[in-house]
């Protein structure tokens, strides 16, 4: 598996980074290295073995249905960029 | 029955599935403390993790889990004790987290089965595929600013159950039969208010058409409606959308579209694979979500009547039709009002009041069961009046209406106007010899053989009475005295 | 009077009770020699005036004989705990101006256990990195350089702020996190004493995360015992993290005994790697024999998927990051390049406000997210990180802890490791295996490298039992009494 300047850029779109055209070809060489190096991983026998999900031998704990938090409004859109009567504000988007 | 849409090729069957957004109803979010309360100012239910500030984590609210399975036993389906929450990975503005805690591949809840009611008292099984619990989004409002659009978190996190369905409904009519029914299962098991305009519940609905008989065709999913009446319209203009597409010798895409009620169309929002790439895969925050078979048991015990089995004991022990018991059930407000009224009364007659008199007077005052100012007792006291002949059936509807206007009870209302019946035979008799006297030749009409009139002189006597005669007996003494 | 920095914390503990010197004046001392040493750009926010504040609250507490584990101990936090009403930068660009109105559940109980905060320590951008070359806010000098030559060297990474504030004495004690060696790696690189416990052991709430399922916070200090009583500050169950494990904190210190007579110490031939330098070999060989000597039962162990963790991290940790970092959008806080559209807003904020080497671990998680690749990459990764995890599991039941060199090297220069990505990599060959099967492990300096510079012996232990490992760990410092100091250049 070997990522062309189209799948880096697609990649890119996907997790929202600005990638510039010219810089394309360089991370794909980089992405490359790295999955090529990576590609040893199909070595190891895997069959029949459970994926690894969490690293504690613990069952998920619950929490009771009680409202314990919230309602500070202020210091939700405090470190906003831009906000508006408490609202937060980004550019308008038309659907 | 199935829609059938005639083209100049042939006919085309439409299939539908659907995938219902149910709010949980519970205090707090699904994995964080803060309010699910509608209608709050704008980030006031919001917390930390609401807002995915950094080093934020998620931890779940044991109601929501509780809630699930109980929906899942309702819809009579598998209940998963071991279930896995994934991150479905996005980006949106109401989306502060850039990913959506969900469930896919393995939900809380697998198959299960949903009866809906159709016309007539026909019903039809439709599958369910699963449900899973998910968070919640924040909501994006683009008309209140010139340039910007505004943020609301309040309702991100809160949680939701989706429901999803097999593709087996066949016409809109049954996709607004398996929403009605879905959200009288949710109302009545309390694990969902089922209200729509405050978006508690939104149906995603899958459209395709094929030949009857064939492989399933391409579909397209409108997301979000929020109304049954939008449900089938969309599914109307997207099939026939559909059918013109390939009757040209066209091909369907694969795509999410847009119901715009106003102009009542759908139309294209953007291809689901080109821009989308969930990334699922397990939270990394969160452990599977384990229970064990003593948890569902519990909740199985607790679990109240619904509305099927509500519907058989209504029809079964008090031997109500299944048009009727059906109307009964559908709600459970009305159920249980029902139930109420007919206690230790006369089954029947309780149905024809509630959905009679007292529908028809709910609607006439623009009220509803819960802001009704008759109550399942005070309306069960006028049908005791009836069955005691205190009043007719006629003096009870206008007693009963006067109830609604003023609140008064009807044992006030008939003491205070003095409408109590008249089963006196010998009041009764003077009555029918006046009105005879006072008509002796409406009376030789009759003797001459015109029967219909003896309809003429009960009214006549009933009308002298003030209609407080009790029509029986007032039956059973005029036709002699008419007879001679 | 003594330099007061020169104190372990177990010693300034004592001196402060025993009214040798109050709380101010320890925590005086630090703030003088944080001025001193900007050279080694170890803080990325300093906070003095609040030192002093909380200093002196620590005065009357000890006064009051309420004095906390941590009471009046001056520490760095590092810029990855959301700290309430005090910047906190995870040295990204993209938390610009970002001031948590929270407080991070680690940070709050030493603040609880009385420790006094001197500030932000500097890190590699969200913690991705092993030499502290990828901060936002520049490189971090480690204190220590070379007989031969001045060339600045780094402090590793990603808790290098951390490890050069200790290693100089500007901290008494500083918290790191350790997602694939971040704590062991720096520890050694600056001849200090850092620990990852087990993951779960301490809380994650209110910490930048890198990768869920790895981060893992834990002390930096001089000495084991500070380790130990820093730990059990730091530690403890915290409902508002679902993987915090419910179980009582033990008194680390106590565990310090000295006595490991007969514990089974487990040597994984795996770790000899070809190639592996002739001094981390003797290091470690060294170790062996003090370890031997104290009585300690050496046992050759195979943790047959060893070679594999690396791979298996580098899949697992970005895979987790791109999403975790899905956050950083312009929204809510921190940079926002405006654009034309939402769009167009989040890919100009992302491309800005992250670091080249954030980018291309997020792309590579994306990518090995995405449809069609998701099995062959995250998901193998996971079932091969089973499978080490099985290793651990299998060699516990003959072993009692684990003996590993931390590091294949010394610290390097900037820039020496070249552009190639894979070779700083490497750097955590010794410390990820660990990671992926959240064990506890401890690094701590035994030996100088020919170069004058420290290096680092691991131990690992089994999961939530830290104090093997610390017990462990106190014979081998006691061993290898380790006394050398970096010459104090910085301050000049
Ligand atoms: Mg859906
Ligand atoms: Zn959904």
């Amino acid at each position: 598996m070997s990522l062309d300047k189209a799948t880096v850029a697609k990649v890119a779109n996907l997790a929202r980074i600005r990638v510039e055209e010219n810089h394309l070809d360089t991370l794909a060489n980089e992405l490359n290295a790295i999955l090529g190096w990576v590609e040893q991983l199909s070595e190891v026998d895997t069959e029949n073995v459970a994926p690894m999900t969490s690293v504690a031998e613990m069952q998920l704990r619950w929490r009771a249905d009680e409202i314990t938090d919230g309602g500070y409004q202020q210091e939700i859109v405090a470190n906003a960029p831009s906000d508006e009567d408490g609202f937060f504000a980004v550019p308008k988007v038309i659907e | 029955m199935g829609m059938i849409i005639q083209g100049v090729t042939g006919d085309w069957e439409v299939v539908i599935g659907l995938e219902v957004h149910a709010q949980v109803s519970s205090n707090a979010k699904l994995f964080s403390g803060s309010a699910t309360e509608y209608g709050a100012e704008q980030n006031t239910q919001v917390s930390f993790v609401d807002a995915a500030m950094p080093g934020m984590l998620p931890v779940i609210n044991t109601a929501a889990v509780e809630q699930a399975v109980k929906t899942g036993l309702g819809l009579k389906a598998k209940i998963n004790n071991f279930s896995v929450f994934d991150r479905k990975n996005y980006f949106y503005a109401d989306l502060p987290q850039g990913y959506q805690i969900s469930q896919f591949l393995q939900p809380i809840v697998g198959e299960g089965i949903l009866t809906i009611d159709l016309k007539d008292g026909v019903t039809r099984e439709i599958g369910i595929t699963r449900l899973h619990l998910e968070q919640d989004a924040g909501k994006s409002i683009h008309d209140q600013h010139p340039s910007m659009t505004l943020v609301d978190l309040n309702r991100s996190g809160v949680a939701l159950m989706e429901i999803v369905s097999e593709p087996d409904m066949r016409s809109p009519e049954e996709a607004a039969a398996y929403v009605k029914k879905l959200r009288s299962i949710l109302r009545y098991l309390g694990t969902c208010d089922g209200n729509m305009d405050e978006g508690s519940m939104r149906a995603d609905v899958n459209v395709s058409v094929r030949r009857p008989g064939d492989d399933l065709g391409t579909r397209c999913e409108m997301k979000n409606l929020n109304s049954v009446r939008f449900i089938q319209q969309a599914i109307v203009y997207e099939a026939n959308r559909q059918v013109d597409i390939l009757e040209e010798g066209g091909k369907i895409d694969q795509e999410t579209r847009l119901y715009d009620s106003v102009k009542g169309e759908t139309r294209s929002m953007r291809s689901k694979e080109e821009a989308h790439d969930y990334r699922y895969f397990p939270d990394p925050d969160l452990l599977p979500l384990q229970f064990d078979d003593a948890f569902v048991a519990k909740i199985k015990a607790d679990l109240p009547e619904l509305p099927d089995e509500k519907k058989d004991r209504f029809m079964n022990t008090l031997g109500i039709s299944a048009y009727d018991a059906g109307v009964l059930v559908a709600e459970k407000e009305v159920a249980d009002f029902f139930e109420d009224v007919a206690k230790g009364r006369d089954a029947k007659l309780s149905v024809n009041w509630v959905t009679g008199e007292f529908f028809g007077n709910l609607k006439r005052t623009g009220k509803t069961i819960a802001t009704s100012p008759v109550s399942a007792d005070a309306l069960g006291e006028v049908i005791d009046l009836i069955k005691d002949g205190t009043i007719s059936n006629r003096i009870a509807k206008e007693v009963f209406e006067e109830m609604f206007d003023t609140g008064k009870s009807a044992s006030n209302i008939v003491e205070e106007k003095g409408l109590k019946q008249v089963s006196d035979t010998g009041a009764i008799e003077a009555a029918i010899d006046d009105v005879i006297a006072a008509n002796p030749d409406k009376l030789a009409e009759y003797r001459g053989g015109k029967d219909k009139l003896l309809g003429f002189f009960m009214g006549q006597v009933m009308k002298n009475t003030g209609g407080k005669a009790n029509p029986g007996v007032v039956n059973k003494l005029l036709k002699p005295k008419l007879d001679g | 009077m003594t330099d007061l920095t020169k104190l372990t914390i177990a010693e300034a503990r004592d001196g402060l009770k025993a009214s040798k010197f109050s709380a101010r004046e320890l925590t005086a001392a630090h703030i003088t020699a944080m001025d001193s040493a900007r050279g080694l750009n170890a803080f990325i926010t300093e906070t003095p005036e609040k030192a002093v504040e909380a200093a002196t609250k620590s005065d009357e507490k000890l006064a009051n004989g309420e004095a906390g584990l941590m009471e009046g101990i001056p520490i760095a936090i590092k810029d990855l705990f959301c700290t309430k009403g005090t910047l906190t930068t995870a040295a990204s660009h993209i938390l610009d101006g970002f001031t948590p109105e929270y407080e991070s559940t680690v940070s709050a109980n030493l603040w609880t256990e009385g420790a006094v905060m001197l500030g932000k320590a500097n890190l590699d951008e969200f913690a991705m990195g092993s030499s502290n070359e990828t901060s936002y806010y520049g490189n971090v000098v480690n204190p220590w350089r070379r007989k031969k030559d001045d060339q600045p060297l780094v402090p590793g990474g990603s808790s290098g702020g951390s490890a050069s504030a200790v290693s100089s004495n500007i901290a008494m004690g500083a918290t790191g996190t350790d997602t694939g060696g971040s704590i062991r790696q720096p520890a050694a690189f600056t001849g200090i004493v850092g620990m990852k416990p087990t993951y779960g052991r301490c809380s994650r709430w209110g910490t930048v995360a890198f990768a869920s399922s790895l981060d893992q916070a834990g002390p930096m200090t001089r000495t084991v015992r500070d380790t130990a009583i820093m730990l059990e500050a730091m530690a403890g169950f915290d409902a508002k993290d679902s993987t915090s494990v419910d179980m009582e904190v033990p008194n680390f210190e106590a565990a310090l005994t000295g006595d490991i007579r007969g514990l089974k110490v487990g040597i994984p031939k795996e770790y000899r790697l070809d190639g592996m330098s002739e001094e981390i070999a003797a290091l470690w060989e060294q170790g062996i024999e003090w370890l031997k000597s104290a009585g300690a039962e050496i046992v050759e162990i195979s943790l047959p998927h060893t070679k594999y963790a690396l791979p298996a991290y580098y899949i697992i940790a970005p895979a987790e990051a791109s999403s975790n970092l899905a956050r950083y959008d312009g929204v809510r806080y921190g940079l926002r390049v405006e654009g034309d559209s939402l769009d167009d807003m989040y890919s100009r904020t992302r491309a800005a406000g992250f670091g080249h080497e954030v980018q291309r671990r997020i792309l590579i998680g994306t990518y090995a997210l995405s449809a069609g690749y998701y099995d062959a990459y995250y998901l193998k990764a996971q079932k091969v990180r089973a499978r080490i995890a099985e290793d651990f599991k299998e060699a516990y039941k003959t072993v009692d802890t684990i003996l590993t060199p931390t590091a294949p090297s010394a610290a390097f220069a900037f820039g020496e490791k070249g552009d190639d990505p894979l070779e700083m990599y490497l750097n955590d060959v010794f410390t990820v295996p660990a990671s992926l099967a959240g064990l506890p492990g401890i690094s701590l300096p035994t030996g100088l490298s020919a170069d004058g510079l420290p290096l680092g012996l691991q131990i690992l232990g089994r999961p939530f039992d830290e104090e093997t490992v610390i017990r462990t760990a106190g014979v081998l410092e006691e061993a290898a009494n380790f006394t050398a100091k970096p010459d104090a250049w910085w301050r000049g």
